[in-house]
């Protein structure tokens, strides 16, 4: 599932899965290169230097942009005064909110690239130059006189949401309450989600626990800042190079701010260095293409570090209440979560999504979600890796161990006789189809991980998790070289190494070898419309196209092969690369292959291509199991983590490296996440940890080998049986890593990032309340 | 902005001294670059301090080790005299930034930007290393102690670079060590460091003890109440019970994002109870071998 970042709607919800396509077994039992690791194809211009990222683009003439940023968290903005910076040497543009028209499309991510009445944040961009220079741009942005009304602000989600809190958008009327308030308030949205009677299933229960959690917001912390270079001509024709993770947005976006027709800018990708969801918006491309076309040059703006914490989108923060019953052999009764997320200045915290898949991995009878998303003077908020789904699994998962405790169960054993699988009603409404998290919890509990022993001061934690995965819009073409070689254009940017599996369901098609086809990464003019890479979709959607462009050019390649013959076109089958008469013809012919059908194709009607567009469905949903060993220093609070392994249902992996690079991935962040990251904000308002050094992302010797164990439990609605992988792997392990600290620490952590003094007071409080 | 590359320490005090602007010493540039990107300064003069002979070397004198004040930490962290004779200050330069920074980073850049988190200050503190400072007075030897003031402030006046740092010839029963606490496990800032040295008779009763305390104050500071409960001891528990008292007691830290008042105070006793037993192990090591650097 995936949620477009710049528009106003509600997330994709859908009651019935109808699959664009049909999983074929009898294909998937005969792989010849799906499920093989070749190297992949960016990858020695990535450890050699010469990939090409965001801020490696120049043009000639091309001039610095800077963006002048709020040094307030909420101020009426009463006046820009930007004529002294405009009459610098050296500066060419300057461009503030009165440069842009309001935009009832995308009015938030309007308001969010440039400040209009207020700035909303610390950080929220509220004037743009462009300079022949960096030191002349630096000075130029000291020269802007803004005159700034300060208001009272406020930065915690509970607080945003009392009565008494600070207003920022007086527009703001809380949706999903009825009666609907009459005032406007933080609130952005209520909503809700379950089925059954969750007070007749407590009734049933004969343990209840419920308790209150909060997690702290986290950053992408993806390692290239945002860059990008923009060029507007005379004629208005524009062009765009930025990293992102999806470009079509990015120009649908751009076109829409600036007032121009979609064909008139052509978008192209970078190669990205990671994005994680957090580059699926616009935040500088919008300013520098309005400083260029007032310019009259290429502007190239590149965030520093500084600027990619306050003023890019990190994930939101939340604070939660779970209560869930069992039976004393292990039957949930009933689940209830309240889960209240701040997602920012501006609405979109993913909270519904953190409600839907809280209870996602149990087959309910009675189970109840309450979501609300609440604004506060954050930047706004962008997607991370299963947006919302890592804090309320968190809290549920926490929960659901603390029960297993109380009634003496394995917690695995508990989680098996409540799994949810195919058939089972879903906690967000419909029914699952095939799916592997019993598959996952079988495998985690013979992994010899699960029986390890432990050492003092060490506990082991296990929690499962689940993504919902998306489909989503995809375009994709393919062509049959003159040489034999193949070469694939996709919209999608590959933030995973998708190019390789690409090329390798490519190959698998057309029957030649890997190493025969080449991706690649097409700019917005040269296909149709591609939804971004997110959601997980692009192994599964734009490999499905691939697949289908590849069928495509098989069935030119044997008509051209028929022609040859002169034999009917049905008389001819594709096997192992080749074209070969079947039926009555059979053996009447030598094979062609493919390069010497590609050879002759100018004389048998022309080139040969494939392409298939459709908007994907059927993305099968992926959950998985994750068991962690902790270690804590009790005189200190520090958590090591020992080992740690992840088990997930892929569907079918095309490239498993890649497969296993999320899983570890997504155990990585979520690791950082558990332990010590986290948006540490001053009671001024503003973010007092923006940069690396206080930002505590885990560094490589933090982390131990992370273990992998793909599942594969097909997904019904692909040709190869795939299932999107990114995301489900950065769910569990915040609970898993909770779970692990609580049982080494013997004390349960409610409280994310559990860094060392919340834990050691942690243990400090347990130590004097048990005396 | 001028760069200015002298031969001499007495032609660099010159043109710190004459710059009117804001003049700044390069020696790794592992600080000052990083404030010059950002914008935190704009220098005027930069005086680069490496081909300065007299910074550069480390030089044996009296037993002990003369370290020129520019030569970076992975330098001193291959000379295996040093490392024998203080691991305790060399662990603490070795735990800077990252291996690629360590290339570059100065203990002594480390002690002149005054930062109160700096990793190889408290170990220098606990050996008394001694500064020879260079300026248009001519020289002048300070404890490194008697640096740093305040982060970015620092006792030295206008014109004044430090030129090298002295460590002194140690008894054959002794020992020093380095610890920090970070959350992580390297690429970190301290949330509070302790450098401790030791000096043991032949009975292994100790006759000598400094403590330096790192990220817990306004300054690096010498916590003499430590030093007292491990002098005349021999570092058992009873000792170390009172060393973890004492230097927690001698904390005045800030509630910020690395930490809690009440976190700093308490793991600065613990870091120092675990650094005194590390270095007591490396005295009685030292004094096994012989002596031996």
């Amino acid at each position: 599932m995936a949620r477009n970042p710049d528009a106003d709607n509600a997330p994709v919800k859908k009651e019935i899965e109808s699959p664009t396509s049909k999983y074929d077994a009898e294909k998937a039992s005969s792989f010849k290169v799906v499920g093989s690791r070749p190297a992949r194809p960016d990858g020695m211009d990535k450890v050699t230097g010469r990939a090409r990222f965001g801020a490696d683009m120049v043009m000639p003439g091309q001039l610095v942009g800077l963006i002048l940023r709020s040094p307030h968290p909420h101020a009426v903005i009463k006046s820009i005064d930007s004529s002294e910076a405009e009459a610098l040497s050296g500066v060419k543009a300057v461009v503030t909110r009165d440069d842009f028209a309001p935009n009832d499309d995308h009015a938030d991510v309007l308001y969010n690239i440039m400040a209009r009445e207020k700035a909303l944040y610390e950080g929220h961009a509220v004037a743009a130059v462009a300079a022949t220079s960096r030191p002349v741009a630096r000075k130029a942005l000291k020269l802007i006189k803004i005159d700034y009304d300060i208001l009272p602000h406020v930065t915690d989600v509970d607080e945003a949401m009392s009565p008494n809190a600070p207003v920022l958008h007086d527009d703001i009327i809380t949706k999903g309450v009825n009666p609907a308030p009459t005032k406007p308030s933080n609130v952005v949205a209520r909503s809700e989600f379950g089925h059954g009677d969750i007070d007749a299933g407590f009734a049933q229960a004969d343990e209840i626990i419920e308790r209150s959690f909060k997690t702290a917001a986290t950053h992408q912390g993806y390692i290239e800042p945002h860059a990008c270079v923009a060029n507007v001509g005379a004629d208005g024709m524009s062009e765009l190079w930025c990293c992102t993770q999806g470009h079509f947005h990015v120009r649908q976006v751009c076109a829409s701010l600036l007032g121009i027709d979609v064909s008139r800018l052509r978008v192209t990708a970078s190669e990205i260095g990671g994005g994680f969801g957090g580059k699926t918006t616009v935040f500088i491309e919008p300013v520098a293409l309005a400083l260029s076309r007032k310019a009259g040059r290429p502007v190239k703006i590149a965030m520093t570090r500084d600027e990619v914490f306050k003023a890019s989108g990190p994930t939101a923060s939340s604070s939660m209440n779970v209560k869930i019953g069992v039976t004393k052999d292990g039957r949930i009764t009933a689940g209830y979560g309240e889960f209240r997320y701040q997602g920012g200045a501006f609405a979109g915290a993913p909270a519904d999504f953190g409600a839907m898949s809280a209870f996602a991995c149990y087959a309910l009878d009675n189970v109840k979600t309450e979501a609300y998303d609440v604004v506060t003077n954050r930047p706004k908020g962008a997607a991370y890796r299963a947006p919302g789904a890592p804090m309320s699994v968190y809290a549920v998962e926490s929960v659901v161990d603390e029960l297993a405790a109380r009634i003496g169960m394995d917690p695995i054993d508990l989680r098996l006789k409540n799994a949810a699988k195919e058939g089972a009603r879903s906690s967000y409404g419909p029914k699952f189809g095939s799916c592997g998290l019993v598959e996952t919890l079988e495998a985690a509990k013979a992994h010899p991980h699960y029986s390890a022993s432990l050492g003092p001061n060490q506990g082991r934690g296990i929690a499962s998790g689940f993504w919902f995965n998306f489909g989503g819009e995809t375009c994709s073409n393919l062509n049959i070289n003159a040489d034999g070689t193949v070469t694939i254009a996709v919209g999608t940017p590959d933030i995973g190494g998708s190019r390789a599996s690409m090329c390798i369901m490519a190959a698998e098609e057309l029957g030649i070898p890997y190493d025969k086809v080449r991706a690649i990464v097409a700019d917005t003019s040269a296909l149709g419309y591609n939804d971004t890479t997110e959601g997980s979709r692009v192994t599964f959607s734009s490999g499905m196209a691939v697949i289908k462009a590849s069928q495509q050019a098989v069935t030119e390649m044997c008509k051209r092969a028929a022609m040859m013959w002169d034999i009917p076109a049905e008389a001819v089958t594709w096997e192992d690369g080749c074209a070969k008469p079947s039926g009555p013809n059979a053996g009447d012919f030598e094979p062609l292959s493919l390069a010497e059908i590609a050879a002759t194709a100018g004389k048998t009607g022309g080139p040969i291509a494939g392409h298939h567009e459709y908007n994907a469905d059927g993305a099968g949903v992926s959950f998985g199991t994750h068991i962690v060993d902790t270690e804590v220093d009790p005189e200190t609070g520090k958590v090591d983590i020992i080992r740690y392994t992840v088990i997930q249902d892929a569907g079918k992996a095309i490239h498993p490296d890649y497969v296993e690079g999320q899983f570890q991935g997504g155990a990585a962040q979520g690791i950082g996440w558990a332990l010590n990251e986290e948006y540490i904000y001053g009671d001024d308002g503003k973010l007092q940890n923006a940069g690396f050094l206080d930002y505590r992302m885990p560094v490589a010797s933090d982390l131990p080998m992370i273990d992998t164990v793909i599942v594969e439990v097909p997904n019904p609605g692909h040709p190869y049986g795939v299932r999107g992988v990114g995301e489900t792997g950065i769910v569990p392990p915040l609970a898993a890593i909770a779970n692990g600290v609580s049982a080494a620490a013997g004390v349960r952590m409610t409280e994310l990032p559990m860094s060392p003094p919340r834990v050691l007071k942690a243990i400090d409080d347990a130590k004097v309340a048990a005396e | 902005m001028r760069y200015e590359s002298p031969q001499t320490v007495e032609a660099a005090a010159a043109l710190l001294a004459g710059e009117e602007g804001l003049a700044r010493v390069l020696a790794g540039g592992t600080d000052l670059l990083v404030q010059m990107r950002s914008g935190m300064v704009e220098p005027d003069l930069i005086v680069d301090v490496k081909n300065i002979p007299s910074m550069t070397s480390i030089v044996e004198e009296n037993g002990g080790y003369r370290i020129g004040a520019a030569v970076p930490s992975a330098e001193m962290n291959e000379h295996k005299g040093l490392c024998a004779l203080w691991p305790g200050v060399m662990e603490g330069a070795d735990l800077i930034g990252s291996t690629q920074v360590q290339g570059r980073a100065t203990m002594i850049g480390n002690l002149c930007n005054c930062g109160p988190a700096a990793d190889s200050v408290p170990g220098m503190v606990a050996a008394n290393a001694i500064a020879t400072i260079v300026g248009p007075n001519g020289r002048r030897d300070v404890p490194v102690i008697d640096i740093p003031v305040a982060p970015g402030k620092s006792t030295l006046t206008k014109g004044e670079l430090v030129e090298s740092v002295f460590l002194p010839a140690r008894p054959k029963r002794a020992g020093d060590a380095y610890l920090r606490f970070i959350p992580r496990t390297e690429m970190d800032i301290a949330v509070v460091g302790v450098g401790v040295s030791l000096e043991l008779d032949g009975d292994g009763v100790c006759t000598h003890a400094r403590v330096g305390l790192g990220a817990v104050a306004i300054k690096v500071l010498l916590v003499e109440d430590a030093a007292k409960a491990l002098i005349g001891t021999k570092v058992d528990d009873a000792a170390l019970e009172k060393v973890a008292a004492a230097t927690s007691a001698a904390c005045k830290p800030i509630d910020d994002k690395r930490g809690t008042i009440e976190f700093r105070t308490k793991v600065a006793g613990v870091l120092a109870t675990r650094a005194a037993k590390i270095a007591l192990e490396r005295a009685n090591a030292r004094a096994s071998n012989g002596g031996e650097k």
